[in-house]
């Protein structure tokens, strides 16, 4: 932590802050702070974009510097990145690349096709913008001690988390890591040149096999390649096919506790149950209509509530509300969650959508 | 309404012999369906062109508020010096009246939910007023948006100590209604907040004590947060001009009581703003809603300034048919709604500050005394059968002595 940062959280500083709140009522020190310059607030974190790298036509890295002191993540991670587009505030959730502890956060965005926020992050995205900063957050993380044989199997834009964490990992646990990497051809390869540089300097073996000439990867072709496979701890990331694929593997011939996975997108069963319906957020008063598919989040979101978000896909459980009334449908496992049978259920809005009318204490 | 035209029995209005039609009375209900249909047409096509622009205009009205606000409270530090008091309380009154009307009550609304800004949104916006937040959106929002113009329903009619319409019983307290009006123009904040709290329903039992109980606490705790800041800490602050400061401030809070008292009675009480009955409300349709919200609505007008200083509740019938679309479009819509207006021919109330405030006055100086339904009494609707032969009554222009 810097002197600064030190500063703002020392006592003195919450006094000031104390009595500078009596004297501007109803406001907070922060709205003025933020007033003054978005980077200095503390209840809204915000980051200005210092370069930017295109590493593939479709992919960019943001190197971003915190406007306030930054809770560091753990390598691995995602956090939220805000971007006001049209006047209206979007957050999605991206891997960090950075190490912990640098003074810049990188991130790493792929443009997805129809994305409102991933393409304008990736393509329309000068240095100087000032973005929102959600904490970091998620599961898919090396635990302490690093294993002793490691297995990375990414495929496309899924080597971003794994990146965030083989630049974290020092050279003596990169010697015997293995790295499978499945894009079209080299050039797609995301961090392509550093990948193959740090599998030259440090021992780590990578693996890259090119789509377009050699098909996708399956189990064998995986099991040629990395023939103790089974015994490694491994961390995959990728399209949900990919995943799917070897998530199967893995319970079939392997041990599917040594599997770790992070899905880009939400795991979806098909829309057969729901009906959709008028959500209530008792909170706000705020009413919203969905349709049989859309997530109570993004209903609430479009009707223009304020909402808990995180990582927008059912993992990190930030956006969790009680079920007062009505009954919603799990978009990931497809079961329906009713009040009636289950009164304060908490339910995750961003994979949940309303089966007739309901009311959230949100 | 006009689907109620069949049941409805003429009322003689009292010391007339005539009746009094509403301004809309000559509408078919198809007419009535499709002047709603063209509102929700200038509603839809705002809702989805908000963007950048409206962000920016938020966002500058913030920091200009915030701008006049500190500035003024600095030269306020050296009020004993005239030209510094002047300067501060001039430039103190604006902010505290942009800081109620363009950015609390219309972000209170919801009308900047849209940019999902946790700072700029209904859900987590405090204002400078002593009523909080919370009780003024529920009276506000809901109730007098929601019943605007029902007599008995909208409390905001007369804010209960006031006799507003002549259909609501005269009783010897209404003699003193001038002098009420007075007081309450001076401390127009804290009879709102006196109002939210409904001591009316409290006394008739239809509020608890244990629902008011923590409402009045967190008046007071509002009232208290205000006054210290007003009236203590910044004058402690001036050091030797701290008598001048205190005097600034309660200048200032008085200047924004005066004002924003004068622009919300020109919303719906000047002539001609039609107030209705309550059995109106079952299965009223969205475009008689939208006909009672411009017929009990009244706009000013004036300047781009004068606009932003009323918070664009000069363009109160614009607010009142869309209370959620972000204020700075108002200005930009009201061409249409009035043209709307004259296409079917339906009155669009609009004048300068001075002379609506005048006809407020005039009526409140009426109305103290028993009677007045001649000119201010409430227009019935009409039979089908006698449309055409009704003529509207001009009263004779004479105050009531």
């Amino acid at each position: 932590m810097s002197s600064a940062s030190r500063f703002r959280d020392s006592r003195v500083a919450r006094r000031v802050r104390a009595a500078a709140g009596l004297l501007i009522t109803p406001l907070v020190p922060d709205d003025v702070l933020s007033t003054l310059n978005p980077l200095w607030s503390r209840s809204a974190p915000r980051a200005r974009v210092v370069k930017v790298v295109r590493e593939t036509p479709d992919t960019t890295t943001l190197v971003l510097r915190p406007g306030t002191s930054f809770a560091p993540h753990r390598p691995g991670q995602y956090l939220g990145i805000g971007l006001q587009v049209a006047g209206v505030w979007h957050w999605r959730t991206y891997s960090v690349t950075s190490r912990p502890g640098d003074p810049l956060l990188s991130v790493a965005v792929t443009a997805v096709p129809g994305g409102v926020l991933s393409g304008r992050l990736a393509h329309d995205t000068p240095v100087g913008t000032v973005v929102g900063l959600g904490p970091a957050a998620g599961e898919f993380t090396l635990p302490e001690p690093t294993p002793e044989k490691l297995l990375f199997v990414t495929a496309g834009s899924g080597i971003t988390p794994v990146m965030g964490m083989l630049r974290a990992l020092a050279p003596a646990d990169l010697c015997g890591a293995v790295l499978v990497h499945c894009d079209r051809t080299p050039a797609d390869v995301v961090f392509g040149p550093e990948l193959r540089g740090l599998a030259a300097r440090t021992g780590l073996r990578l693996v890259e096999r090119h789509t377009a000439g050699q098909g996708r990867l399956t189990p064998d072709a995986l099991a040629d390649a990395v023939p103790d496979w089974a015994v490694r701890e491994t961390w995959a990331c990728g399209p949900a096919g990919f995943l799917d694929t070897l998530a199967t593997h893995w319970e079939r011939a392997g041990d599917p506790e040594l599997l770790h996975v992070e899905r880009f997108a939400p795991k979806r069963v098909g829309s057969a149950a729901g009906t959709g319906g008028r959500i209530t957020f008792a909170t706000s008063g705020l009413v919203a209509d969905a349709e049989p598919d859309t997530p109570v989040l993004l209903a609430g979101e479009a009707a223009g509530a304020l909402l808990p978000n995180g990582c927008r896909m059912g993992i990190c459980h930030t956006c969790v509300g009680k079920l007062q009334a009505g009954a919603v449908r799990d978009l990931q496992s497809g079961e329906v969650i009713d009040a009636a049978d289950q009164p304060g259920r908490p339910v995750r809005t961003c994979v949940s959508a309303p089966s007739g009318d309901i009311t959230l204490d949100l | 309404m006009l689907r109620r035209d069949t049941r409805t029995t003429l009322e003689i209005v009292p010391g007339t012999g005539e009746e009094k039609v509403s301004a809309a009375a000559h509408l078919t209900a198809e007419q009535v369906e499709a002047l709603g249909a063209e509102l929700d047409a200038i509603r839809e096509e705002v809702v989805a062109s908000r963007g950048e622009r409206d962000a920016r205009y938020i966002h500058a009205v913030i920091r200009a508020q915030r701008g006049l606000e500190f500035g003024g409270r600095a030269l306020l530090l050296f009020s004993k010096f005239p030209p510094a008091w002047i300067a501060g309380t001039a430039a103190l009154s604006v902010a505290k009246i942009l800081e109620n009307m363009e950015l609390g009550h219309n972000i209170l609304h919801g009308q900047w939910d849209w940019m999902r800004d946790p700072k700029i949104h209904s859900t987590t916006w405090d204002w400078d007023h002593v009523d909080p937040a919370e009780f003024w959106k529920r009276s506000h929002n809901y109730e007098h948006h929601t019943f605007t113009n029902i007599r008995g329903k909208d409390r905001d009619l007369g804010y209960t100590v006031m006799r507003i319409t002549p259909e609501e019983e005269w009783r010897p307290t209404h003699l003193l209604q001038p002098l009420t009006n007075v007081g309450l123009s001076l401390i127009f904040e804290y009879g709102i907040a006196l109002y939210d709290i409904e001591t009316d329903k409290i006394k008739s039992g239809e509020k608890s004590w244990a629902e008011a109980k923590p409402q009045i606490a967190a008046t007071f705790r509002k009232i208290g947060k205000q006054a210290a800041k007003d009236y203590v800490l910044f004058p402690l602050l001036s050091g030797p001009s701290a008598l001048s400061t205190l005097v600034a401030n309660l200048t200032a809070n008085t200047v924004r009581n005066v004002w924003s008292h004068a622009v919300i009675f020109c919303g719906h009480f000047p002539d001609g703003t039609e107030t209705f009955e309550e059995e109106r409300l079952e299965g009223e349709t969205q475009g008689e809603w939208y006909i009672r919200q411009m017929l009990g609505s009244a706009n000013l007008t004036g300047s781009k300034a004068m606009h932003l200083m009323t918070g664009n509740l000069s363009h109160q019938i614009e607010h009142h048919l869309f209370p959620d679309l972000p204020s700075n479009r108002y200005a930009e819509i009201a061409p249409r709604v009035r043209d709307i207006c004259e296409r079917y021919g339906l009155p669009y109330n609009a004048g300068p500050l001075p002379k609506q405030y005048a006809k407020v006055w005039r009526k409140i100086l009426r109305l103290a005394f028993p009677g007045g339904h001649e000119r201010y009494g409430a227009a019935k609707p009409t039979p089908r059968s006698r449309i055409g032969k009704a003529v509207r009554r001009v009263a004779p222009a004479r105050l009531a002595a």
